[in-house]
């Protein structure tokens, strides 16, 4: 049970929590013009004329941001409507140049799907999505440039988005914070969205209430553009023990736009602005309905590519992992393909998958780096972990070469050369260090044959340290066992 | 020498074929008849360096016998085209100063054809209007006068200036748009030609919007031939406008040649309306008479919701303008009146930048949209557009073309019907349901009324059939011989 | 149909027109009569009709994802009232 019950003075509440993703589609061209999409340039230097809204300028639609919409809706096991129709949604704000936005309404592109999300406590819920609609980003506004004026930029006008609409499904902060992981998660494998929060190509908008258990659901209020999954966790939680306080001192909530303020820890009322919201959505009359082939959307399907749930399972059937070493593997698309690489070159699943997430994954986590700058790639990786079962290192000796691996880059095999770090699986050589061992403990020796068999442990450690680390483990228990009878 | 501007495209296109005279001559003619038309405020912004320029080019052309469709022909543009480098209005104090840094696609295949601007020609207010009564730049007076009355008519809107110009023989051809008849009703009221093509049928990219599902570009000329040979040019699938049409553009011209006999003439039986003047419905009758003819069979059809259209279209119309005026705000471009916030400058900027008739249906267009009204009234409205566009789907069964008058009445004086909107939107009553169906329409000048002014009858077609509307648009134009010349002309 | 000065005030506010009282009044009589002969729609019986948005039947056209345009800030500030810096420039936006 991961979701958040607030014990008030009235008796216990329950949060319900929708979101609202805005995940800017990955493509080269803007949703209708043909300027670029890319992040950063110089102020309203990838800007149309139809971005910038001259008169008489036309949309004309991008075809990869609607398989795009299709692809994403199909990886939430979503219905892709057939026809799907764009709207204007009208409004004046400085950075919306044409005066209203270009969204879908009554008939957008992508319906009900549902996301299998994986909670903190190992379970996993179904977090159902209302739909996804394709619309235009807007533009930027700079209020920090003059004392009294405001600086616009249109580069991003235009941009395509895709507004991804759960159901109140959500219970908790966590419970969010999971569902936009493991969102993120499926549109990085799907390539529809890069999932980048803080250069904004994704963003949050929260909408929370708070009932008792059972009552219909309460008025909600809308957290907007949360930009970490962070922050989206600590304003849910912010905002339902705000409104259980408003509620229990006799208050109402009131339904508004609230902005959460990172800083502080707290939302807060986004005053004013709420009078007179009416958006006058109807057809844009520049466009004709979106209509969808089967074929098209069969190509699509045949396009997707293995998304985490069918992973992760795949791994614990043919690797024989734990649904949790499985879970953490297939999280990121780059792990789960890094983790692939080792088993191939390694030969071996279970180590394969120890190495990755504890040494790998810890000296990454040190160093404050992703996967895709790990300084030992996947195949060093396999080959030092074959060198485990080759017999060439102990497992131990081959944390030493892990780490001087990550450090240098180099490889085991240099590494184990370079140190002379070679496993001792000479029987004589062997032998000889037990005898040594032995010769000088006769004390323990006796005691051991007296039925002291914790002792025997002693001899290992001994061996082992005489040895430098270096002799065969296996060879040394088989031998000391001969030796002491 | 022959009076230049006297001339039609087609015969203009012969003398410079026979180097009767050179485009810079007759560019020239026509620069002369522009500034001698300035009493009726046709142009907005004349631009003769421009003309005489392209002229030049295309007398160049000529001589090394690469000369095209139109090549040499000096035309007005609609001041809601936009121009590159050249300031395009729209009509409206909004987009004062306004110089695009690019060419609408029609005006663009005209220049590609050879054709010559002579400037740019006043208009209603973003279109909105049937009187040329809204514009910023002025009203646009009619050439026309009733017969011992001078007082100064409306030309009709909102191609006005450019009705008056082409009537005024100060350009020999001009564009025009047509959203609820602005085409039509002004070739009507001037004793010109005007087509309406087929929504889809002309780019709009580039041509400020009014209402887009609606407005249509197409020529006004002084013959059906020039229509049909302007048509040719004008015509074509742009991939800029994601509501144009990718068919082939037949030779329009070619197709006047053609016979009419055995096509029906719908003549439909609701286009009968209160008070519409007997020398109307004389003309109407006429008209028929003229295609039986000429071989044609006249057959009743009905249009049933066609009386609907004006309320549907007063509805749909100024619901799309307000979303596409919002653009002017007084932030990229036109006109701003500044104010302490920004909601201020754009309330101060659009107060002062817009008409009192654009406010207006910005206003009803808003209202129609907002919440607890859309379902009762722009919703409805979509659904009796498609009753209307059945209507006409259901006729054309049982007919080829359909034939009703253009107006309900002649021009009128300036002044007059101004004080009731609903009486000036009446204007429109019989070229509205063409936009709303999307279908193609002509008006043919085809008679005088008993004040001596032009009256126009108005053939009507199937979708992307403007070569049967322009067949049949002949033969009205051969049976009625309309020669009367307004009693202002620019270019003698 | 009658529309009073506060409708025409709250639409005037959505389209932002800066309406003063005699505009108000103005409207308030000339838009409740335009309305009103609007109204005649009521009567129609639409039946099952479809909304109609476009009178085109055709596919919506789709264009290539190929960046084709952009590069022109010059044009697209060309005809700005106020610009600094490559950005169009307005009174503060207060958040
Ligand atoms: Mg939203
Ligand atoms: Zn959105």
């Amino acid at each position: 049970m991961s979701g958040l019950l607030i014990e008030g003075s009235t008796g216990t509440w329950e949060v319900v929590v929708g979101l609202e993703v805005h995940a800017q589609v990955t493509s080269n061209a803007k949703l209708f013009s043909g300027a670029s999409a890319e992040f950063g340039a110089e102020p309203n230097s990838q800007v149309s004329l139809v971005d910038a809204a001259m008169p008489g300028m036309l949309p004309v639609i991008n075809t990869v941001c609607v398989d795009q919409a299709v692809k994403t809706g199909l990886g939430l096991n979503a219905a892709i409507n057939r026809t799907s129709v764009f709207a204007r949604k009208n409004y004046f704000y400085a950075d919306l140049p044409q005066g209203y936005q270009i969204s879908q309404y009554e008939k957008p592109i992508v319906g009900e799907g549902v996301v299998l999300v994986d909670l903190p406590d190992g379970s996993t819920k179904e977090v159902g999505i209302e739909r996804l609609h394709l619309e235009q980003d807007a533009g930027k506004s700079l209020h920090d440039q003059h004392p009294s004026r405001s600086y616009i930029d249109l580069n991003r006008s235009g941009v395509a988005l895709m507004e991804i609409v759960s159901k109140p499904d959500l219970r908790s902060g966590d419970e969010a914070a999971a569902y936009l992981t493991k969102l993120r998660a499926i549109l990085r494998y799907l390539g529809t969205c890069d999932g980048n929060m803080e250069e904004g190509s994704m963003r949050c908008d929260a909408n929370v209430s708070v009932r008792k258990a059972g009552d219909p659901l309460g008025t909600r209020c809308e957290i907007k553009n949360v930009n970490s999954i962070r922050f989206v966790k600590q304003a849910i939680e912010y905002e339902a023990r705000r409104q259980v306080e408003v509620i229990e001192e006799g208050g109402t909530i009131v339904q508004e736009t609230r902005l959460f303020d990172s800083r502080q820890g707290v939302t807060r009322s986004m005053r004013s602005k709420e009078h007179a919201h009416d958006y006058r959505y109807f057809p844009d009359p520049d466009l004709l309905p979106l209509v969808l082939t089967e074929e098209r959307i069969e190509t699509i399907k045949a396009s997707l590519p293995e998304l985490p749930d069918a992973k992760k399972q795949r791994f614990m059937e043919a690797y024989g992992l734990s649904a949790y070493d499985a879970g953490v593997l297939v999280a990121e698309q780059e792990t789960s393909g890094f983790y692939e690489q080792v088993v191939t070159s390694s030969g071996d699943a279970k180590l394969a998958a120890n190495w990755v997430i504890t040494e790998l994954f810890g000296q990454l986590n040190t160093a404050g780096k992703p996967i895709a700058e790990s300084p030992v790639s996947a195949a060093a990786l396999g080959q030092m972990i074959a060198r485990i079962k080759d017999g060439t290192i102990s497992g131990r000796i081959a944390k030493d070469v892990f780490a001087e691996m990550f450090a240098t880059g180099k490889d085991a095999d240099a590494i184990i050369e370079e140190k002379g770090l070679r496993q001792v699986s000479d029987t004589g050589a062997i032998e000889k260090i037990i005898d040594d061992v032995i010769a000088a403990n006769q004390d323990k020796v006796a005691e051991y044959k007296a039925g002291k068999d914790k002792l025997f442990g002693f001899f290992v450690g001994q061996t082992m340290k005489a040895s430098q680390g270096k002799a065969n483990p296996g060879m040394v228990n088989e031998m000391l066992k001969a030796k002491l009878g | 020498m022959t009076d230049l501007t006297g001339l039609t495209m087609a015969a203009a296109l012969d003398g410079l074929a026979k180097k009767d005279f050179s485009s810079a001559e007759l560019t020239a003619a026509y620069v002369t008849a522009m500034e001698k038309a300035r009493p009726l405020n046709a142009y907005i912004t004349e631009t003769p360096d421009q003309a005489l320029a392209m002229a030049k080019a295309s007398d160049a052309r000529r001589a090394k016998g690469e000369s095209r469709a139109m090549d040499g022909l000096p035309l007005g543009i609609k001041d809601l085209y936009c121009t590159k480098g050249v300031q395009t209005t729209a009509g409206s104090h909004i987009l004062g100063g306004f110089t695009p840094t690019y060419e609408s696609t029609v005006t663009q295949k005209l220049w590609d054809a050879g054709a010559v601007m002579l400037g740019k020609l006043n208009l209603d207010e973003f279109a909105m209007g049937s009187a040329n009564i809204t514009s910023y730049y002025g009203t646009v007076e009619s050439p026309w006068r009733k017969a011992g009355d001078n007082r100064p008519l409306v030309p009709g809107g909102s191609s006005g200036g450019s009705a008056a110009a082409v009537a005024a023989h100060a350009a020999i051809a001009a564009t025009g748009t047509d959203t609820g008849g602005s085409i039509r009703q002004p070739a009507s009221f001037t004793g010109i030609v005007g087509l309406k093509p087929t929504y889809g049928r002309c780019s709009r990219w580039g041509i400020v919007a009014f209402a887009s599902s609606l407005d249509q570009a197409g020529p006004m000329t002084r013959s059906v031939t020039d229509a049909a040979i302007m048509m040719g040019v004008m015509a074509g699938y742009d991939a800029k406008d994601s509501t144009s049409v990718d068919i082939a553009v037949p030779d329009y011209r070619a197709a006047l040649d053609g016979s009419v006999k055995g096509l029906r003439v719908g003549i439909p039986k609701e286009y009968r309306v209160d008070g519409m003047p007997a020398e109307i419905e004389r003309q109407w009758q006429q008209g028929i008479a003229w295609l039986k003819e000429a071989g044609m069979e006249p057959v009743e059809v009905s249009l049933p919701h066609t009386k609907h259209a004006l309320p549907t279209y007063y509805i749909i119309a100024p619901a799309e303008a307000s979303s596409n005026l919002a653009r002017y705000d007084g932030v990229r471009y036109g006109l701003r009146v500044e104010g302490d916030s920004l909601d201020k400058l754009y309330e101060n900027t659009r107060a002062a930048g817009f008409g009192a008739e654009v406010k207006r249906r910005v206003l009803i267009g808003t209202y129609v949209l907002s919440a607890g009204y859309y379902d009762a009234y722009y919703l409805k409205a979509q659904k009796i557009r498609t009753l209307i566009a059945d209507d006409f789907k259901k006729a054309y069964q049982q007919c080829d073309v359909i034939l009703t008058p253009t107006s309900p009445s002649a021009a009128f004086a300036l002044g007059e019907k101004m004080d009731d909107p609903v009486a000036m939107y009446m204007q429109d009553v019989f070229t509205v349901p063409a936009n709303l169906a999307g279908i193609p329409g002509l008006s043919v000048p085809s008679g005088l009324s008993s004040d001596g002014l032009p009256l126009g009858l108005q053939v009507l077609g199937k979708a992307f059939d403007e070569e049967t509307v322009l067949k049949v648009g002949r033969v009205i134009e051969k049976a009625a011989a309309f020669s009367t010349k307004p009693s202002f002309l620019a270019g003698e | 149909m009658s529309m009073d000065k506060a409708t025409v005030a709250n639409i005037a506010r959505l389209a932002r027109i800066r309406l003063n009282e005699d505009e108000l009044e103005l409207y308030a009589k000339e838009l409740s009569g335009i309305m009103g002969w609007i109204e005649q729609l009521n009567a129609v019986d639409t039946g099952d009709a479809e909304p109609m948005s476009s009178v085109v039947e055709r596919l919506l056209p789709e264009r290539a994802d190929v960046v084709t345009d952009g590069g022109i800030q010059e044009d697209v500030l060309a005809n700005a009232p106020d610009t600094a810096h490559g950005y169009y420039v307005v009174p503060k936006v207060v958040e």
